[in-house]
């Protein structure tokens, strides 16, 4: 008689359940010791649920065969000169960003659930954590190789580990995951585990991956589905997490709450990256940020929200903030950035009239109220040979570290500024989420790397701007930073398709 | 009710699940969009294996879904007959 074949339940208790053991010679809390500092209390880790029931044998065979498509896929890409078919240059500065900003962030979301996965009692949270651990590897890895093919053909991507540390808009993203990381493991699965990867990174992943297709991008498109496909996985875990605790006892429902608020404010902040790269990177658009934001998070975290209510949890405490700051949030972070580009490895430009139209047509209530008298100068700036630079550093939110750019949201016209002393030093904060969290740990928050600070404290290769940029951020100045609209990236993009740009067009009709 | 929703990758293996899900979930809203398929329906999702089958004409397990899921929303409960997606309003 042939073996009966195990159904996926038995198969998932045998293969994850019945690897626990007693523990009979060292007492609970030694070997788990960061299970209670937080205040979460656990009485019954069997009560754990993984509604995917992955076992370790079905995860390899799945995931391998997703590598092969994935890998085939790449190959394809570079032996047909795929950096050719993009829409235009231009949209390699999002893939820059990206590479520099965020693939860094899966290495530490590797190190992190690897981390903390270790940190739980319960054998069926510390499978998952295994498993999420080993993808976050996988989505680094297949990033990094799928853009390296970019890096044969364009400026600004080499240095991109060298960068993530040390470069002033990267440590938003980096102080994320940072924060993250130095928090305790229950405060780590709500940070990254379900107010990110459930709530957020479908903004990051769906939409622009969806709009990396539309321009032409085959290698990004399939490395951000084939990570994405882990995603879904991923917020599975992150809404079991939350739904655990939140059945464990009822003290864990305030805790959790709290590190909700705080942590989708924080990511909310992060991906102001994200929006710019949708509105105004993407040569040809798919949808806009606003858009984007209202069927991932304001639908589908609506969604989320009502079915917790159960449980005695609310809305995050700044989502109204959130949501009234997508009309505004990818125009104000753009024009920090073309503020700052001399100082960035990535280039921006001022739109053209036709994605000026696009913009004045996705945001009624305030492109043109707001935003395009600004640009327009800027361009007429540009046109006359006097592109427009801010050569002053800005000073950054002491919480999520991005400069002080963004608005009030009931006056768009004046810029919102927080304040908070501490042990007789005043900080500053771009908005009240972050004043907030800020005033809960500021013993934490003290102890920010702010890049501004640590360029004027001396920390940061010199005192002139050269020292800084070219030294200790490692930016091959004129090349991978200033405008698009002169760069070698654009000759090098014209040379191949046989283009002339506006200056070459003008000198030879004179 | 809140609507759950599935993306899977626009290929030609996720064709016949999505075929598979309009049969089993006859409200079903179905998005095209660049490289992908988006599906919603209020309140609940099923996708059963036994109609996927029927359509690929062979064998097929649920948990292959994942070589081509994108993305999801709703609480998952997962066998080896089907994958379902709900939401307790």
């Amino acid at each position: 008689m042939s073996p009966k074949k195990l159904s996926l339940k038995e198969k998932y208790s045998l293969l994850t359940r019945d690897l626990e053991w007693e523990y009979s010679y060292r007492d609970y809390k030694e070997i788990f010791p960061q299970e209670e500092f937080e205040g979460i209390k656990i009485t019954d880790w069997s009560k754990w649920e993984d509604p995917f029931r992955l076992t370790m044998d079905a995860y390899w065979k799945y995931q391998a065969e997703k590598e092969k498509k994935l890998y085939a896929i790449f190959d394809a890409f570079a032996q047909n000169n795929g950096q050719l078919n993009v829409a235009d240059a231009r949209y390699v500065n999002a893939v820059k960003l990206f590479l520099t900003g965020v693939s860094p962030l899966e290495y530490q979301a590797y190190s992190g659930f690897a981390q903390v996965g270790r940190q739980f009692g319960g054998v069926g949270a510390r499978v998952a954590c295994q498993m999420q651990s080993l993808d976050e590897l996988r989505h680094v890895q297949t990033q990094i190789h799928a853009m390296s093919h970019y890096n044969k053909f364009f400026d600004g991507l080499s240095e991109f580990n060298h960068m993530h540390d040390r470069v002033w808009y990267l440590s938003v993203p980096k102080s994320f995951f940072d924060d993250a990381r130095s928090a305790g493991p229950f405060e780590y699965m709500v940070a990254i585990g379900f107010s990110f990867e459930y709530v957020l990174t479908n903004l990051l992943f769906v939409p622009f991956m969806s709009g990396a297709a539309y321009n032409g991008d085959m290698a990004t498109v399939t490395f951000g589905f084939s990570a994405q496909s882990d995603e879904a996985r991923h917020m599975t875990l992150g809404l079991e997490i939350i739904k655990f605790l939140l059945e464990q006892h009822p003290d864990n429902v305030p805790i959790v709450q709290r590190w909700i608020n705080k942590w989708f404010w924080r990511g909310t902040r992060v991906l102001t990256l994200v929006a710019m790269m949708m509105d105004y990177m993407l040569p040809n658009r798919v949808m806009s940020w606003k858009e984007a934001f209202e069927v991932y998070f304001e639908e589908a975290g609506g969604a989320l929200f009502k079915d917790l209510a159960r449980y005695g949890i609310e809305m995050p405490v700044y989502a109204e903030t959130a949501i009234a700051e997508k009309e505004h949030l990818s125009h104000q972070a753009w024009s920090i950035f073309y503020n700052y580009t001399h100082a960035a490895a990535f280039h921006t430009w001022m739109p053209n009239e036709r994605e000026m139209d696009w913009l004045s047509e996705k945001y009624p209530n305030t492109f043109d109220r707001y935003y395009r008298a600004r640009f327009e100068h800027w361009r007429e700036m540009e046109r006359a040979g006097e592109r427009f630079y801010n050569p002053t550093l800005p000073m950054l939110c002491q919480t999520c570290q991005i400069p002080m750019g963004f608005t009030e949201m009931d006056n768009p016209t004046l810029i919102a500024y927080r304040q908070s002393v501490f042990q007789g030093e005043r900080y500053n904060f771009c908005s009240d989420g972050c004043k907030d969290i800020f005033d809960h740990e500021p013993q934490k928050y003290v102890q920010s790397w702010l890049p501004v600070h640590q360029i004027f404290q001396g920390n940061c290769g010199g005192a002139e701007m050269e020292d800084v940029l070219a030294g200790y951020y490692r930016m091959n100045l004129g090349t991978d930073n200033l405008d698009f609209h002169g760069s070698p990236d654009e000759q090098r993009w014209n040379h191949w398709h046989n283009l002339q740009t506006a200056a070459e067009q003008m000198k030879k009709a004179s | 009710m809140s609507k759950v929703y599935l993306a899977l990758q626009d290929n030609e293996e996720s064709h016949y699940i999505v075929e598979a899900v309009e049969e089993d979930n006859p409200a079903v809203t179905v998005i095209y969009q660049p490289a992908m398929i988006r599906m919603e329906n209020e309140g609940q999702m099923v996708v059963r294996r036994e109609t996927v089958e029927e359509k690929m004409g062979r064998d097929w397990e649920v948990q292959s879904i994942h070589v081509n899921l994108i993305t999801l929303g709703g609480n998952v409960e997962e066998d080896d007959d089907a994958l379902t997606l709900s939401w307790n309003d």
